[in-house]
């Protein structure tokens, strides 16, 4: 591992043979070790985290006064009387949470600097959450930092977006494919969108942060739909990604519209589980563990056995990943977004040749949507089928008709209050259909207008009425594309439900995957997280 | 004649209740039930004839006498020892095949002048059913002087019977008593044209229930709870709209009537009451449970109908008050008013929808007498084992001849 004085290693791809030792395989709040088939197997790994910035707010400062593209720097940008909008990433980034400072809350306050300077007074701070839930005081205040916070949120000027606000959103127009572009009132009518962005994988960023984040359904449904998402190969490789090409096309109808933007994106490096420390043992690879980190994996597991899901899940959520900032960029959006995509792709790229019959991949206990939650079964099809399997670029790691085998323990289970909506989705769409068209044509408007998951929305902390259908619809690609899926481990009625094959152990699953692909099927395993992309060709 | 009779006798109804609450059925093997050698039944009255079934079917209200489940309310009304069975189709004596109205009212007791709901022709309501010249029963199957529909044979008042049509398969023909109460109730429902209603359970009388609600009323919307597969597959066969597990009741009508819900924790995404709801619950099951529901989700000033036999039950009443809904019982048939004004028998209306909509695929398995501990624990797990109505099958029984020579 990097040390600081060694250069981190890039990804790989292992060969497993009959000396490899087990795999490390993440199972939702717990861990499996898995011994893989030798000779027809590959581990793909991430690479080591890149070094961060040694001066990360003078990276920030420097980032705003020096902005890429056709931009003035931010102090030229900000006069007296002016009406500024500080938008910033939800709860949804990074995964996990970051320990303080979260790197909002240093872009944050270098712009708030800068804007005092300048003698702005009127500012607001939103939570650009689009269709997510509202962010807690205190996942606010992790955020933004408590000095932010305590200026800012009593005063109501900040706050999380409210995209079912009747008197709070318009309509700026339409792309020439007929997609509404709806937006935040207060963004809109404003001298000046900075926006603050954690940019943690390839599809992140860009226009996708204003163009998503400050909507509503009435402008996600263009994007966020089946369609798009069949024709998004993959949704992080943005040159094939339809879903960025609708964000794109919205972006220019922002921009026709005067709305203004300073795009401040970031990205940070794998360290995700730290250099040290019991979690450490999680980003490194196994024939390099020390008998120290075997003995603090052995008692961690040991540990975990005994307890309850609920005192698991509180384990796991009060982690906080030691991120650091590897890059920052701001200005015009476009421009800016180039380079992020370039410093992702730097931190998360694995070249990989050729495709697999198998793709196996043990899922974490957290996605974009269950912080400080469940994963509910729903997030773990969207986590697996939606998120991983699209994290490949050039084409998907297993091939046409291929199995797909994940671990997680997938419980029949929902957090009442983030995901009402989940639960009937779960209990009433699927039980009908699985099939992401059918749900969409016959479900999905009837869940996006229903009053009562529009006031949990808005009064609550509720995932908005649309969102389980776009997560069902992260998955579609895959489920268009794949023979078989199969979950190990999970909750054998839930995992029925979704239209998959429970498994109990891995061996199992491989057996299984034979009545698809043949005997003797080639294996490919993506280790993950820390993040990695494979760039499959 | 070979017959199941049912003994007062304190301390194996005591073991019934005891088994039956362990597994359901189970109280036909340490119960008051026996399968007996007792002498062909004698006319109650020079108009009496005598039934020879066919098939004779096993309702839930059986099930709750053989389990010890049934409530102390129905003392008054039985008559000990008594032959249970209530739903047959059989022979009479000239060849005439025969579905049997198993109600005792004032006619069939000699009762003259009858009581006001006998004159009008609502036979479930008669007040007389502990007078007259029989011993008390509210039915056949439940008073001793008539016998009862599992023997190899019974008495049957004539105004009891109804001839059936040669068309009509035995297993069409057994399902008519209970089809009657299902119509029965889907006409006390009284739903409003375009109204949303929901049916609590489906075994036989929930499914049933649902088939009529389709023919006689014109709801929007039938949302139904059921428990397993097979029994979602067939209500919505039958006409249920949306089929939901009885856990997710609350949730389905909010989301089918656009209500809101309401938490007693405030906005936690708990359901547990809505806002609006329902506008008819038909519950099926009468539990606890199954009404607790149906408080839960029926409208202010809806109508809740309750189908499924309650025994005793613990109830919070608070939203009936509140929200001025009306609880009304539904038991079994007589003569209906129709919505445009007609009067029709019941069982005309449920012959009819048994034909229409083909009920009698509806009848899963047949047992003979002699193994009726298998039938009623099968008929107690119906659901669960996939099946739906479980009846006895006496056409092979060899003493049927046998009567049917000494008749001659």
């Amino acid at each position: 591992m990097s040390n600081g004085h060694l250069a981190p290693r890039p990804g790989f791809v292992l060969d497993v043979d009959r000396s490899s030792p087990p795999v490390l395989f993440h199972h939702g709040e717990g861990f499996r070790l898995e011994k893989l088939p030798a000779d027809r197997t590959r581990v793909i790994y991430p690479a080591e985290p890149l070094e961060g910035l040694a001066d990360p707010d003078g990276a920030i400062r420097s980032a705003l006064l020096n902005p890429l593209g056709d931009s003035e720097p931010l102090p030229a940008l900000l006069h007296s009387g002016m009406k500024l909008t500080i938008a910033f990433d939800d709860i949804s980034l990074p995964l996990p949470p970051m320990r303080r400072p979260d790197i909002r809350q240093r872009v944050i306050e270098a712009v708030l600097d800068l804007a005092a300077e300048a003698g702005v007074d009127d500012v607001h701070l939103i939570a650009a959450l689009a269709i997510h839930r509202r962010m807690t005081e205190n996942e606010l205040r992790h955020a933004v930092g408590d000095r932010v916070y305590d200026a800012f949120a009593p005063s109501g000027r900040l706050y999380n977006h409210d995209a079912e606000d009747p008197d709070g959103m318009v309509v700026l127009g339409q792309t020439p494919h007929g997609e509404d572009v709806q937006f935040s009132k207060r963004a809109a009518e404003s001298d000046l969108v900075v926006y603050v962005n954690i940019n943690l994988v390839a599809m992140d960023g860009g226009h996708k942060s204003t163009a998503t984040g400050l909507s509503g359904y009435t402008g996600l449904r263009h994007h966020h739909n089946v369609h798009t998402m069949l024709n998004s190969r993959s949704f992080m490789d943005q040159e094939n990604s339809a879903l960025h090409a609708s964000n794109w096309r919205m972006g220019k109808v922002l921009r026709d519209a005067d709305v203004k933007i300073f795009q401040v994106e970031t990205t940070v490096n794998n360290n995700t589980f730290g250099r040290e420390g019991p979690m450490s043992v999680l980003q490194k690879r196994e024939w390099e563990w020390s008998p120290k980190d075997r003995a603090g994996f052995l008692a961690m597991q040991q540990g975990l056995k005994l307890m309850p899901s609920a005192a698991k899940r509180k384990v796991f959520s009060s982690w906080l990943a030691p991120y650091e900032l590897t890059s920052v960029q701001a200005g015009e959006v476009e421009a800016v977004h180039e380079v992020t995509t370039a410093n992702v792709y730097k931190q998360q790229l694995v070249p990989v040749e050729g495709q697999t019959d198998v793709l196996t991949m043990g899922l974490p206990y957290i996605c974009p949507y269950n912080v400080n939650s469940i994963m509910n079964p729903i997030l773990v099809m969207c986590l697996g089928l939606g998120y991983f399997f699209n994290l490949y670029r050039g084409k998907p790691l297993v091939r046409e008709g291929g199995v797909l085998i994940m671990g997680h323990p997938t419980p029949w289970e929902f957090h009442p209050v983030h995901h009402p909506s989940y639960i009937d989705f779960f209990e009433q769409v699927l039980a009908d259909t699985t099939d992401p068209a059918e749900i969409e044509k016959k479900w999905e408007k009837q869940f996006a207008e229903d009053e009562w998951y529009k006031h949990l929305y808005r009064t609550s902390y509720a995932y908005h009425g649309a969102h389980p259908f776009y997560m069902w619809y992260w998955g579609a690609h895959a489920l268009q594309h794949l023979g078989r899926v199969i979950i190990v481990g999970g909750d054998t009625a839930a995992v029925r439900r979704m239209g998959f094959q429970p498994a109990s152990t891995l061996q199992d699953a491989l057996e299984m995957s034979t009545d698809v692909v043949g005997p003797q099927p080639t294996i490919t395993h993506l280790k993950n997280p820390p993040i990695l992309m494979a760039d499959v060709t | 004649m070979k017959a199941l009779e049912f003994r007062r006798n304190v301390p194996r109804f005591a073991a019934a209740r005891l088994a039956g609450s362990l597994t359901p059925g189970r109280g036909a093997s340490v119960g008051p039930l026996h399968l007996a050698d007792l002498d062909p039944p004698t006319a109650p009255g020079p108009d009496w004839v005598r039934v020879r079934p066919r098939l004779s079917g096993i309702c839930g209200s059986d099930l709750a006498t053989i389990d010890g489940r049934s409530a102390r309310y129905f003392e008054p009304f039985v008559s000990f020892p008594f032959v249970p069975g209530h739903e047959v189709v059989g022979d009479l004596d000239d060849g005439t095949r025969v579905v049997l109205e198993p109600v005792l009212g004032c006619v069939s007791r000699n009762l003259d002048p009858t009581c006001d709901p006998c004159a009008t022709g609502q036979l479930g309501n008669c007040e007389n059913t502990t007078f007259g010249d029989l011993e008390p029963g509210i039915q056949t199957g439940s008073c001793h002087d008539t016998g009862g529909g599992w023997a190899t044979a019974f008495s049957a008042h004539p105004s009891q019977l109804h001839p059936v049509d040669g068309s009509f398969s035995d297993e069409s023909a057994v399902m008519v008593e209970p089809t009657a109460c299902a119509v029965h109730a889907a006409l006390v429902a009284d739903v409003p044209d375009g109204a949303i209603v929901t049916v609590l359970g489906a075994g036989t009388l929930g499914l049933l229930t649902i088939a009529a609600l389709r023919t006689f009323a014109k709801p929007r919307t039938v949302v139904a709870t059921a428990r397993y597969p097979s029994q979602r597959r067939l209500a919505a066969e039958l006409g249920a709209d949306l089929v939901v597990e009885p856990d997710g009741i609350r949730r389905a009508v909010r989301r089918a009537t656009g209500s809101r819900a309401v938490s007693i924790a405030g906005d936690d995404g708990a359901v547990d009451r809505l806002s609006g709801g329902t506008d008819v619950v038909v519950d099926c099951v009468g539990s606890s449970a199954s009404l607790t529901d149906a408080m839960a989700i029926t409208r202010p000033r809806g109508r809740i109908v309750l189908v499924g036999m309650p025994a005793s039950v613990s109830l919070e009443l608070t939203p009936l008050w509140h929200r001025e809904i009306e609880l009304v019982g539904a038991y079994t048939y007589g003569t209906e008013t129709l919505p445009d004004g007609s009067t029709a028998r019941t069982f005309d209306l449920a012959a009819g929808l048994v034909r229409a909509a083909d009920l009698g695929r509806l009848v899963s398995a047949t047992y003979p007498l002699h193994r009726y501990r298998d039938a009623l624990e099968h008929a107690a797990a119906a659901g669960r084992r996939g099946a739906v109505k479980v009846a006895f099958d006496l056409r092979d029984e060899k003493e049927r001849e046998a009567l049917m020579e000494m008749s001659k």
